[in-house]
């Protein structure tokens, strides 16, 4: 039991880690929404190739399951041509009618091959470990592993060789165009390998979890960091969270592992989104409060900046009357006060305000800007 | 001018089209070297896609494009381009260092990395925009004219000889433009050729030697003294200009 906890682990990890790199780029040219449309419009090439070869495993599939995915996109991007219809309505049209020629390709003639559309919509993780690669009885370890192991590989290759290209493309494709880097080529490239990594994966969570691996990781890590290094860095790392953290759940509850890791991905998605420092909900949230009681401060200090040494000082700084001159709610004003008494802009003297050499640099400085 | 000279852009009978519609009918264009020219003319009249044809960033319909007597695949590595501003997603996850040192991507070639020279290169290249304390700031967090001067030493680390640009101005601040103005008329001194789609008719006699008036057809080009007349200017946009000149 042991060993299967680990395979199931291991095969989760790699999975997300091989989805989560191409996912990085597809976020960033906001084509995640492709990746959903590849992951199902994959199913009549995976169909197909099956029917000649009669294994889910077989290395054909991969590559008739890439073909199919190339072709959708395509067919969207032939679409989007004409200039009739937009990117989104040309996706929406393309992976459904591919898709379901799929479904009518397993019904009408699958009928009792081991090929069900819940296997290939949902995956199930739990049973992954027990298709085994042998070779003359010697048993290596889970097939869907080194399946994805392979893709992790040839991912990693892709970006490693040509991260310079993809960033240029993602980034300014014209400028890449022009430079001579072919942003289509590229483009196609990446296509190919989330297309392979989509059908390498779908035995592992289904071909609609897959977009959770290929999207969550890499919409994660673009919230905590500003470097596209980092970014590709982060996502493995949280989608080999996610994968490890969803796999406990599902045991601990017993619900399906799939189902689990795309739920993590959410959730960790989401305490990022609250407390990532600086972008995130809870760091703006405190910053706009932080500056309301700023911008408050700076007010009072240069009220007490302009009545400073004159005659009537003393009745501008009384505390008590502070909200009338200021026409202030006289609960903000008291709060105001003791801000600034706290940042020792301003000190107390019995009921009356003084500014301190501090208050009066903050408000002599706002005066100049 | 003498006939026999070389030409540093050479635009004949270009016609481009999106599906039947025309967006530029059958342009000549001769740009000799060293000279700081602006394409000026109303929106649509197809200054963007003059610089995309001449970068083959679109396909014509017909006519052809040399730079320097050759087809630009020929000549990718001396021509600089500066695209618009917001043709770009300014929250991508990189610095200002970054981007300007993409500007070497080309001489690199595919696969290579950019090294310590590049970085040497995009320095030089950023004090010139007056930006080198930006190097290590996320790109989002600029202001406009912030990242058109990111742009433009972009442009300048590829050391090009001629450089084609869209709309450099556009949404920058007073002192931002001139110092982009400083930049080209340097450029222009350094013997490069500047070509600058320009939408500001106010300015064009204070900041370039050639114009070229288009809308759809070209309607002159030349010396700025000589083409930038107001019946030419009438012609171009359709005798909706009644001011500049002799004001």
């Amino acid at each position: 039991m042991l060993q299967g906890h680990l395979d199931i682990q291991l095969i989760a990890i790699v999975t997300a880690v091989a989805c989560s790199l191409p996912g990085v780029f597809l976020v960033l040219r906001r084509m995640t929404l492709m990746s959903d449309a590849i992951s199902h419009a994959i199913l009549p090439g995976i169909v197909l190739a099956f029917f000649l070869t009669e294994s889910l495993s077989s290395p054909l599939l991969i590559l008739a399951a890439a073909g199919t995915g190339v072709l959708t996109v395509v067919f969207v991007e032939l679409l989007q041509r004409t200039k009739l219809i937009k990117e989104d309505a040309a996706i929406g049209l393309t992976f459904p009618a591919l898709f379901s020629i799929g479904v009518i390709l397993i019904s009408r003639f699958a009928g009792n091959v081991h090929l069900d559309i819940d296997a290939v919509l949902l995956g199930e993780l739990a049973y992954a470990p027990l298709n085994r690669l042998k070779i003359a009885d010697y048993d290596l370890g889970p097939a869907s592993l080194y399946v994805m192991g392979v893709m992790l590989v040839l991912n990693l290759t892709f970006i490693l060789l040509f991260y310079k290209e993809l960033k240029l493309a993602t980034f300014d494709a014209s400028l890449a165009a022009t430079l001579g880097f072919a942003p289509a080529l590229i483009h196609y490239g990446l296509m190919t390998l989330v297309s392979m990594t989509t059908v390498g994966a779908f035995d592992a969570v289904g071909s609609i979890l897959v977009v959770a691996l290929i999207a969550g990781p890499p919409a994660t890590a673009y919230l905590m960091t500003d470097s596209l290094t980092r970014m590709l860095i982060l996502s493995a790392i949280i989608g080999s969270v996610n994968a490890v953290a969803g796999y406990w759940v599902a045991y601990l509850f017993d619900v399906s592992i799939a189902g689990a890791i795309a739920t993590m991905t959410l959730l960790i998605f989401v305490l990022v989104f609250l407390v990532v420092p600086n972008r995130g909900v809870i760091a703006i949230a405190r910053r706009h409060a932080r500056q309301k009681w700023e911008f408050a401060q700076t007010m009072l200090v240069i009220h007490l900046l302009n009545h400073e040494g004159l005659p009537e000082a003393e009745a501008e700084s009384e505390i008590a009357h502070l909200h009338e001159h200021l026409r202030w709610d006289p609960a903000f004003a008291n709060q105001v006060v003791r801000y600034a008494l706290n940042n020792q802009c301003v000190s107390q003297d019995e009921t009356l305000l003084i500014l301190t050499d501090r208050g009066r640099a903050i408000a002599q400085q706002a005066l100049v800007q | 001018m003498q006939p026999l000279e070389t030409k540093a852009i050479e635009v004949t009978d270009l016609t481009v089209a999106y599906q039947d519609k025309p967006v530029l009918w059958d342009i000549d264009l001769d740009v000799p070297p060293g000279v700081l020219l602006s394409i000026v003319g109303p929106n649509g009249a197809g200054k963007t896609t003059l610089i995309k044809a001449i970068l083959g960033l679109v396909r014509p319909a017909a006519g052809n494009v040399l730079i320097y007597d050759k087809p630009y695949e020929a000549q990718r590595r001396i021509v600089g381009y500066v695209p618009q501003r917001g043709t770009v997603d300014w929250d991508f996850p990189t610095n200002v260092l970054d981007v300007v040192m993409m500007g070497r991507y080309g001489a690199l070639g595919w696969i290579r990395r950019p090294g310590k020279q590049e970085r040497e290169l995009a320095m030089h290249a950023l004090e010139k925009v007056g930006l080198e304390e930006y190097r290590a700031r996320q790109i989002s967090q600029l202001s406009g004219g912030q990242q058109q001067r990111v742009f433009l030493a972009r442009a300048l680390v590829q050391d090009a000889t001629i450089y084609l640009m869209d709309e450099p101005f556009q949404g920058v601040d007073a002192t931002t433009e001139r110092a982009i103005v400083t930049l080209l008329q340097e450029l222009r001194a350094n013997g490069k050729t500047v070509v600058v789609v320009h939408h500001d008719l106010q300015t064009v006699e204070d900041y370039f030697d050639w114009v070229m008036l288009l809308n759809i057809r070209r309607v002159a080009s030349g010396p700025v003294a000589e083409t930038f007349t107001p019946d030419n200017l009438r012609e171009t946009y359709g005798g909706r200009v009644a001011f500049i000149k002799n004001q």
